[in-house]
């Protein structure tokens, strides 16, 4: 699909229904609308930080189209749009973001770590590339139930310069782990462009040297990221060996709330690929050409879809903080008895210095 | 890079390897080689021979309680542990480098055959591949016991179980765990195992909540504690101390058996002083036992700690509320060590019941030295020595 929506080589269109490119839509725009609501929203001050998806949405979408519900992802961070696919609702990203009570995490993380064992979403861990080798040995696990899963791991360019990231290709490759590893190369390790991270020809051509297939795929055009996908998947499946995409996007929004990207890249290089390369766009053009999506849908569809992004945003607000308690479970499946102590230390503290500490915004 | 040097050792000694193990011709894996400095082998020179028994394992009192004994040696104790879960759980695979053939250490001879090559496997020399393989095998559900073919070895993997198995049920609200994986790995001296064969690192991960630590004495210990850990629901450290792998033998049940993690265990009562040790250390302080009592008429009793996280607070703190004074002893380094943790817990529990400062024999703050290892090692004389101090305070 080329910028203007036009399928490029007719035997590569993979001739989604109506129904199914809405929905692609949708998601990627839904996430646009939470990412810029949730940015806004440290911005001023109401949760702790984030990290926003913009620009990478087609390497979410496309990716998480292709696979089956009950395939294990192993995410980086920079992947909501994945779990959004799978039906996470706004409701528990917001209650994410916020730590509240409703948290299934049960608010221990950072806002964006997160996970659910129902979508197969493992959850988000702030080390980098740490999760290569652990989706091999998930995979591998995986192979011998022989249920025709298939693991996806997701990274950056930037987190294939690990340690780990080797571990995680060499052990898919020797073990013949049913794999697909998704390198999303968004041109930027926070600050540092792909020319300072590597030298060779970008992630994908490291797979040989591992005896591994691989694929280097645009990542701004969705169905390219699915086809691509689709073919990796039924691969990983049908020969128990690991498949390498490296989906070449842009990151146009910053590193992280915590980060101003103006200081290391122009502001026009940003502009080129919002306004004249963004996944979104190109998606949009193709159903427009289709007469699925009209002005008028994009304006209703907008207002809807802040609508609903706004109403979880505000309950996930009001809502109170997860129980003190809960910082003592899950260390151990059970309650040793020295944390145990601790556990009674804090709460007699508590109890004599109450006034020190905002336990009106907690759960008891 | 964690087997270079072992590997250099295989290579060097041929490669063909009995399956007994028990052999002493010693020229089949490492742990053989260096079995010819310890006492039941010839010696060569009288310095060897003078240095080379820093203890004497003292077997336990068969178990009549879990079935059948064999004799083992303790990796046989090991090898039949891993047996026992192969058998009893399909999910469960164990890897690591070497593996396949049976381990440098002879731990997981005859498992492949017959298992088969997908559950007994070798994975490439990558420990943080290691163990972030066995964390994924865990996290979807199966049962994963990696090995580490030195405790010297497992710092590339330190990022893996630190901040990822260690935190893993924590952060993910208990959503995903890897409560099923268990990391194996030989540790502690071993006569001439120099800076890189012969570390105890505990005390590292002692300080990371979210991992069990265990280190057994002995084979029948080794065979309970590890069937302990593969079943325990959280990730654990499992330390063989590599001098007991041939030099320990017992009579060892051939059945699965558990023993109890986190609990600690008097071996002997006593009223005076308190021994506090894990692993190999523990034959030192039974042997310290006897001399206290015979040329001092110094009552001891002597805990052997097993898990060192979380650890029995209370059976120690018991025993030293009684005897008023407690020496902890372990091969690592002194400083930031985990005698200093029993230590700081005990004096906050037992203050008013100290006869004296609570002592701590352990390595002296250098790395692990070769030709140095008789000075540098907590021997019987540096324990006996303390207690005298102890008792005349």
């Amino acid at each position: 699909m080329d910028r203007q929506g036009n399928i490029i080589n007719p035997s590569e269109d993979p001739k989604l229904s109506k129904e199914t490119v809405l929905n692609f839509y949708q998601k990627m725009t839904l996430l646009n609308t939470m990412d810029r609501i949730l940015y806004e929203s440290q911005r001023q001050g109401r949760i702790s930080f984030y990290m926003t998806n913009y620009g990478e949405e087609g390497t979410h979408i496309g990716s998480a189209a292709a696979l089956d519900p009950s395939d294990l992802v192993f995410g980086q961070y920079r992947e909501a749009g994945v779990l959004m696919y799978r039906g996470f609702p706004l409701d528990l990203f917001m209650a994410q973001c916020y730590a509240s009570t409703d948290d299934l995490g049960k608010g221990r993380q950072m806002p964006v770590h997160y996970g659910s064992k129902d979508l197969n979403f493992v959850t988000i861990s702030s080390p980098l590339a740490t999760q290569l080798p652990q989706a091999a040995g998930a995979a591998y696990a995986i192979k011998r139930e022989n249920m025709n899963r298939v693991v996806i791991c997701y990274f950056g360019e930037g987190a294939a310069s690990e340690g780990d990231a080797h571990a995680g290709f060499n052990f898919s490759a020797t073990l013949e782990c049913p794999l697909i590893f998704f390198c999303r190369n968004n041109g930027y390790a926070i600050s540092t462009p792909t020319n300072e991270q590597y030298r060779g020809d970008g992630i994908a051509a490291r797979g040989p040297g591992y005896g591994m297939l691989s694929i280097r795929v645009d990542g701004n055009d969705v169905f390219a990221v699915y086809n691509a996908t689709k073919e990796a998947r039924r691969r990983a499946v049908a020969e128990n060996q690991p498949f390498l995409i490296e989906a070449m996007t842009y990151r146009i929004g910053h590193h992280s709330t915590s980060d101003d990207s103006s200081a290391y890249r122009s502001v026009d290089e940003v502009n080129y690929w919002d306004k004249q390369d963004h996944p979104i766009s190109r998606l949009r053009h193709y159903m427009l050409a289709h007469s699925w999506w009209s002005e008028d849908d994009e304006r209703s569809w907008r207002k809807q879809s802040r609508k609903m992004v706004m109403e979880a945003f505000e309950k996930a607000e009001k809502r109170l903080k997860p129980s003190p308690e809960l910082l003592f479970t899950d260390v151990y499946q059970e309650l040793s008895p020295s944390l145990n102590k601790q556990r009674e230390s804090m709460w007699r503290h508590l109890q004599q210095y109450k006034e020190h500490y905002q336990l009106d915004l907690y759960d008891k | 890079m964690a087997a270079a040097v072992t590997r250099f050792f295989l290579r060097g000694a041929g490669s063909k390897v009995p399956n007994t193990g028990v052999s002493t011709r010693g020229h089949s894996s490492f742990g053989a080689t260096l079995l010819k400095l310890s006492p039941s082998c010839n010696v060569r020179t009288k310095t060897q021979r003078r240095h080379a028994a820093h203890f004497t394992f003292q077997p336990d009192p068969v178990p009549t309680q879990y079935g059948p004994t064999q004799k083992m040696n303790l990796f046989q104790s090991i090898t039949s542990a891993l047996d026992n879960t192969l058998a009893n759980d399909p999910t469960a695979v164990i890897f690591g480098e070497d593996v396949a053939f049976g381990g440098v250490f002879r731990c997981t001879v005859g498992l492949r055959d017959k298992y088969g090559k997908d559950r007994v496997f070798n994975t490439p020399l990558c420990e943080q591949g290691i163990v972030g393989f066995g964390i994924g095998v865990a996290v979807a559900g199966a049962t994963a016991v990696a090995e580490i073919q030195f405790a010297d070895y497992i710092f590339p993997a330190f990022d893996q179980i630190v901040n990822e198995a260690a935190k893993y049920r924590y952060r993910s609200g208990n959503l995903f765990d890897c409560g099923g994986l268990t990391i194996r790995a030989p540790w502690g001296c071993v006569g001439h195992g120099s800076l890189y064969h012969s570390q105890s690192p505990e005390a590292f991960f002692a300080h990371c909540p979210g991992v069990k630590i265990v280190i057994p004495r002995s084979p029948v210990q080794a065979k309970g504690l590890l069937l302990s850990c593969i079943a325990d629901k959280n990730p654990c450290i499992f330390f063989e101390p590599k001098i007991l792998y041939r030099a320990a033998v017992e009579q060892v049940p051939v059945e699965p058996y558990t023993i109890p993690l986190s609990q600690a265990e008097i071996l002997q009562e006593g009223s005076d002083v308190t021994l506090v040790a894990w692993g190999t250390q523990v034959h030192v302080m039974r042997e310290v036992a006897n001399m206290a009592q015979e040329k001092l008429g110094v009552s001891c009793e002597v805990i052997d700690l097993q898990t060192i996280l979380p650890w029995d607070t209370e059976t120690v703190c018991k025993s030293v509320v009684k005897t008023g004074r407690l020496l902890i002893s372990h091969e690592a380094p002194v400083t930031g060590g985990f005698a200093a943790e029993i230590s700081s817990t005990v004096q906050e529990e037992c203050f008013l019941n100290l006869e004296a400062p609570i002592s701590r024999v352990c390595g002296y703050d250098t790395p692990f030295p070769h030709i140095f290892e008789p000075f540098y090692i907590p021997d019987k004389w540096k324990c006996f020595d303390a207690i005298k101090r102890m008792i005349n305070y």
